[in-house]
């Protein structure tokens, strides 16, 4: 089995969330909010949403849906906004956009603008990730997928949802391709699209696709 | 029973796997850096209940740190109960005498407490003045336990003064956040897994238990644990169990802790108790503040867990129950509406009818039921524990040491 001259290190991470204390009571200060926020808030509520769905994929898969669905009711905006998949956009600034143009969109069909009469406001969030070496280093692609079933689920998030991670000279498609020469692995690698699963539903595929490659039955 | 020391290793078998070596590798991050919590009682509360727990567990995470704790006299403590009820919504008189204690007693403190650490967390706003007091060497972060969404201004103005000195601010729920010119972190309350409340216990066990407190395990049990409380909602739960139980058989078990010393506390458990009147199904249990174990069996015991409180601090109890891998009905208010997700671990609800209808929902689908209790015990997992605590106060450390 070929053996990587660079060995992989899986990354783990953890996030530190921050309240930015603006809060949305109906859907129009929620759309003004997403304007004006940071971009870190707008990453925090689409993409870093999978970090806290390590398990269970939520109903909706990004918290401005979840919101809107849950909290205000209001299940038409609730389904327009779940079918945002972020990993669509390379910039947040495109993402942001697209969520602003489907809420204004939105609003234009209807006479009042709904607002949350039992639930809860919508609070506006970003979060710093804390990268913490996990400790699994690997040079082959057996070791490759004996880390990714031992490394903490946020080691899947670093890597497979997390920009700086996917950006990342040694991301792990990247890796198989340079080091083991697993050019069609990387291929299916970077095909994935984590946007409908949990962080362990992505795991499992990851395994899937490892033990095709390696030709031995599915293990667990 | 006193409880054995806890280990961090013993965690291993109930928290994600890669949880501890991941606790290990963040601590390798702060190596050597001091950690100071400051709080104003060793016994008793919630803090205090919490630092027990932590303090062993730093260490033995190889982080030096250290548990201070405010001293005061009964005129301090008395003006820190007032904030306390104020900074919750309850409106309180502030004298300028009052003000004065509060502030000499954080001054005096500044000058006894071995007050220089890297990082210092002060808890909740008794503490909060000693950072006018004291030289700062590393961060300030003040933790504040308490439900701030609706201060009395004028406490939270005089609270606020000190706040803003701080580096940042840690609350347990997004709407408690405030307009601050320091950052406001996020950190939820957590359950110790391995306590006396929530370690797992034996068949053998949760039958002897119930067998004790006279509930016969013969049908479904819906439980509520909390204070007798009007904002706990327990004649609602009743009301609830009234109207499911025309359709479905089961029992209820109302249980919370007693109400000597807490008059309106008194006046609604005897509500509760007349509310129950004459339906042998019903059980309304007083139970000392100390009876985890007794809790830890009920929820064990349990088919569906009710939290159906109006209004609610953060409400660990939800956790608790759902750490038993049981399906939890709660009231749609405060920290219950981050720990249920609806239609995967329980439900919301905002009506006695609301609650009645997903009781019924819930006892006539038991492998749904079943499911959701699994899915919420591993939501717990994932959030709920101390564990997740302890990693998000070693990357606090990590943030503010950069």
């Amino acid at each position: 089995m070929r053996q990587a001259a660079r060995p992989f290190e899986f990354t783990a991470c953890l996030e530190l969330r921050e309240m930015l204390g603006r809060s949305a009571w109906d859907e129009r200060e929620l759309l003004t909010a997403i304007e004006d926020v940071p971009q870190e808030s707008i990453f925090y509520h689409t993409h870093s949403s999978f970090l806290r769905s390590r398990y269970l994929a939520a109903p909706y898969p990004n918290d401005f849906a979840t919101w809107a669905a849950i909290q205000v009711r209001d299940r038409v905006l609730g389904e327009r906004l779940a079918a945002v998949d972020p990993f669509d956009y390379t910039e947040l600034e495109a993402l942001r956009a697209e969520l602003i143009t489907i809420i204004d969109d939105h609003l234009s069909d209807l006479q009042a603008v709904p607002r949350i009469v039992y639930g809860e406001p919508f609070h506006f969030m970003r979060s710093t990730i804390i990268e913490v070496p996990s400790g699994v280093t690997v040079r082959t692609l057996a070791e490759f997928r004996e880390g990714l079933r031992r490394v903490d689920l946020s080691a899947i998030y670093y890597h497979f949802f997390e920009p700086r991670g996917r950006r990342d000279p040694a991301a792990p498609a990247e890796w198989l391709e340079d080091e083991l020469g697993e050019d069609q692995l990387a291929a299916q690698v970077r095909r994935l699209n984590p946007y409908t699963r949990s962080l362990d539903g992505l795991r499992d595929r990851l395994l899937a696709l490892c033990d095709e490659r390696l030709g031995t039955p599915r293990r667990g | 029973m006193a409880e054995a020391p806890i280990r961090l290793d013993d965690y291993r078998r109930v928290v994600p796997g890669g949880t501890i070596d991941l606790l290990h590798r963040l601590a390798d991050r702060v190596r050597g850096r001091s950690l100071l919590h400051v709080n104003s009682t060793r016994v008793g509360g919630g803090v205090a209940e919490m630092l027990q727990r932590y303090v062993p567990l730093f260490e033995e995470l190889g982080v030096p740190v250290r548990w201070e704790v405010l001293a005061g006299n009964e005129m301090f403590f008395q003006v820190t109960k007032s904030f306390h009820n104020a900074l919750q919504g309850t409106e309180q008189v502030f004298t300028d005498q009052m003000l004065r204690a509060y502030i000499e007693t954080n001054e005096a403190n500044a000058r006894t407490l071995a007050l220089d650490a890297d990082v210092v967390i002060i808890h909740d706003p008794q503490p909060a003045a000693l950072i006018e007091f004291h030289a700062k060497r590393g961060p300030w972060i003040w933790r504040c336990h308490i439900d701030v969404s609706h201060p009395q201004r004028r406490a939270w103005s005089f609270i606020r003064q000190y706040v803003v000195k701080y580096d940042g601010a840690i609350f347990s729920l997004p709407k408690f956040a405030q307009r601050l010119p320091v950052p406001q972190y996020l950190m939820y309350p957590s359950i110790d897994p391995l306590a006396d409340k929530n370690r797992p216990l034996d068949p053998d066990e949760v039958n002897g238990v119930l067998e004790r407190l006279a509930v016969p395990r013969d049908k479904p049990i819906l439980l509520q644990v909390s204070r007798f409380d009007r904002f706990k909602d327990p004649v609602g739960v009743v009301n609830a169990y009234r109207i499911v139980k025309k359709y479905d058989d089961c029992r209820l078990v109302l249980a919370g802790g007693g109400a000597a010393d807490d008059p309106e506390g008194a006046e609604v458990l005897a509500e509760v108790q007349e509310a129950a009147r004459g339906d042998p199904d019903i059980h309304v249990l007083v139970l000392p503040p100390t009876a985890h174990y007794e809790i830890n069996a009920l929820q064990h015991a349990a088919t569906i867990i009710i939290q159906k409180s109006t209004k609610e601090g953060f409400g660990l109890t939800v956790a608790e129950g759902m750490w038993k891998a049981k399906p939890v009905i709660g009231g749609f208010a405060g920290g219950i509406t981050v720990q249920i997700i609806y239609g995967v671990t329980g439900y919301t609800v905002n009506s006695v009818e609301g609650c009645a209808f997903r009781i019924r929902h819930l006892l006539n689908n038991p492998e749904l039921a079943r499911r959701m209790g699994e899915n919420a015990r591993e939501y717990v997992r994932e959030n709920f524990l101390i564990t997740r605590d302890l990693a998000e106060h070693l990357a606090l450390m990590t943030a503010q040491l950069r």
